[in-house]
């Protein structure tokens, strides 16, 4: 790489882990609400499939296609939310989202791996590919299912 | 108006690639990570030389003032700045007449001036529109609104998997009903060049109009109105050295007289009374409110320049660079390209895909390395569909692109396989 921090600020290891070995990716669950999410910029889609059950993330998985930031972020995403409940999940989405505003890690728990996405902030086009799973979580536990989508803007 | 004759001749120069490349001070600067910018993004939009930038401040620091009607020096200039750049543009196209010349934002604004002023007027509920699977999205979505508005039939000439159109589907699809065929000259997506001779022949035989759509090709291959036969030409000028925010359609003359005004407002009307207005005659007729007059100046300033190269030789060195790089790249495991194999048949576009690697990633890796490409579905979404996929990785390039560059690209793929661990 030509500069390899700046590479690194967006690449790190814990990321390519991710995205060559997904977790949660594609496995069959009896889902209680699921939603879709596209990003057509760059041509991610995710699905995510959530067993709620009394209120706690039983079982979670995600589906789809796109870049390595999507698809990692998707997979830590299902990480940290399986066994917590809906409104610690929602507040895991929101603080994510302040995170790709702030460049800054919160100070929350089960974000320890998630915070090696915080390079993406320095990188505005890719903010959308890391959110997407997010925003989709957000739409299926919060509003029962649905979908998202991000801007267009391709030339 | 500045007619044809009045114009000065353009000297030819030699291609001299080291003369045109100083004539970029951008192609000299640094992306973020501090590796010189090699530019392969032509096809979103071109870089501008200094004689083009140097046109712009010369209009605004020496003769600006707005235009028509005034009676001071300054804007007696301007207007003839603007009708000069107007008869430079007719004559880069092979147009007879500078009014066929209308002054545009942009491409998409010129395909939507022929849907409102021409289409809107004439078509008829059952009357057909003919596109093709490998337009831009501009040449898809105005048609696709007036279907939905007058009850007009759009059909798709289909894309065959080598990217090229289905000629003999052409053939069957632009029937008797068939009014107007709005075709690219060259996709966007996939480079591919549209061989117009037999469509248009087609069309009309049939008695259809054709619009083609020439942000692709105008800029990279001599391109006559005389010759191509056609009834409409659209293209921008941001593709072709010139500002963003003008656009061009040429017109026959006595088709853009027959139609009606795209925007109604200033300097498009002859007389306005409280209850009605009579329309000025072409072009103003469809230059509705003050126009983009520095940069249609700066426009004139870029033909010329692409004129003193000479087309032809434009063509002659994208096919060399096009050539080389569809080796080049065909040498690097694991890249697999788009549409058809030979320079011959294509401009200088090429879609593809690297194993393992999503286009974004391939994107934001090569800009570590200076490379600046396009990933995503290119604004041609029936393309991605049709080869299954959601987004490609695009170089495209220009009249200052090396073969140096290409093995830039090259090794930069390497590169990318490499960090993502992509197996052989």
């Amino acid at each position: 790489m030509a500069e390899p921090g700046l590479m690194e600020d967006l690449y790190r290891e814990i990321i390519l882990d991710h995205y060559r070995q997904p977790r949660n990716h594609g496995t069959t669950i009896e889902p209680t609400c699921s939603a879709d999410g596209a990003n057509p910029l760059c041509g991610d889609q995710v699905r995510i499939d959530v067993a709620l059950v009394d209120g706690v993330v039983e079982a979670i998985s995600f589906s789809g296609q796109g870049c390595s930031i999507s698809q990692a972020s998707a997979s830590m995403m299902t990480e940290y939310v399986k066994g917590r409940d809906a409104a610690a999940a929602l507040r895991g989405v929101e603080a994510f989202q302040q995170m790709m505003l702030t460049g800054e890690a919160p100070d929350i728990e089960g974000f320890d791996d998630i915070a090696a996405l915080a390079g993406v902030a320095k990188f505005p086009a890719r903010v959308k590919c890391a959110s997407l799973a997010w925003k989709t979580l957000a739409q299926a536990i919060a509003e029962g299912g649905g979908s998202v989508t991000t801007d267009d803007g391709s030339r | 108006m500045t007619s044809l004759a009045d114009l000065p001749a353009v000297e030819r120069l030699p291609y001299d690639i080291a003369r045109i490349r100083r004539d970029f001070p951008i192609l000299k600067r640094e992306v973020a990570s501090g590796a010189r910018l090699v530019y392969l993004d032509n096809a979103a939009t071109s870089q501008r030389p200094v004689q083009v930038l140097a046109e712009i401040t010369r209009f605004y620091r020496d003769h600006n003032a707005n235009i028509h009607r005034g009676v001071h020096t300054l804007s007696v200039e301007a207007t003839d700045l603007y009708e000069q750049a107007r008869a430079k543009v007719a004559r880069f196209i092979g147009a007879a007449d500078p009014r066929e010349i209308i002054f545009t934002r942009n491409t998409t604004e010129s395909i939507n001036l022929v849907a409102h002023g021409w289409a809107r007027k004439f078509l008829q509920p059952g009357d057909e529109v003919v596109i093709s699977e490998i337009e831009h999205h501009s040449n898809i979505v105005p048609w696709q609104m007036l279907r939905d508005e007058r009850g007009i039939t759009l059909k798709y000439i289909p894309m065959l998997p080598d990217g090229t159109l289905d000629l003999d589907a052409a053939r069957s699809i632009i029937t008797g009903r068939t009014r107007l065929v709005s075709l690219t000259a060259m996709s966007n997506a996939l480079g591919t060049i549209v061989p117009l001779d037999a469509i248009v022949a087609r069309a009309k035989a049939v008695g259809a109009l054709v619009l083609v759509d020439g942000a692709q090709s105008v800029p990279h291959m001599p391109v006559d109105v005389r010759t191509l036969g056609v009834d409409f030409l659209a293209f921008s000028g941001h593709k072709m050295l010139a500002p963003f925010g003008i656009g061009i359609l040429w017109g026959r003359l006595p088709l853009l007289e027959s139609m009606d005004p795209f925007m109604g407002g200033g300097d498009m009307i002859l007389t306005v009374s409280m209850e009605r207005s009579t329309w000025a005659d072409v072009p103003a007729k469809f230059e509705a409110g003050t126009p983009n007059v520095g940069d249609a100046v700066a426009l004139g300033a870029a033909v010329d320049y692409l004129s003193a190269l000479g087309m032809d030789a434009v063509r002659q060195h994208e096919r060399a660079i096009t050539d080389y790089a569809l080796r080049r790249l065909a040498d690097v495991p694991g890249v697999s390209i788009f549409g058809v194999p030979d320079a011959e048949r294509r401009g200088g576009v090429i879609s593809f895909a690297l194993e393992g690697v999503h286009p974004h990633d391939i994107g934001q890796v090569l800009d570590t390395k200076g490379v600046a490409i396009r990933t995503g579905h290119h604004c041609a979404q029936p393309v991605m569909l049709a080869l299954n996929v959601p987004a490609t990785a695009r170089a495209s390039f220009y009249i200052y692109n090396t073969t140096d560059e290409v093995d830039a690209l090259a090794s930069g793929l390497e590169e990318v396989s490499r960090f993502f661990g992509v197996r052989k």
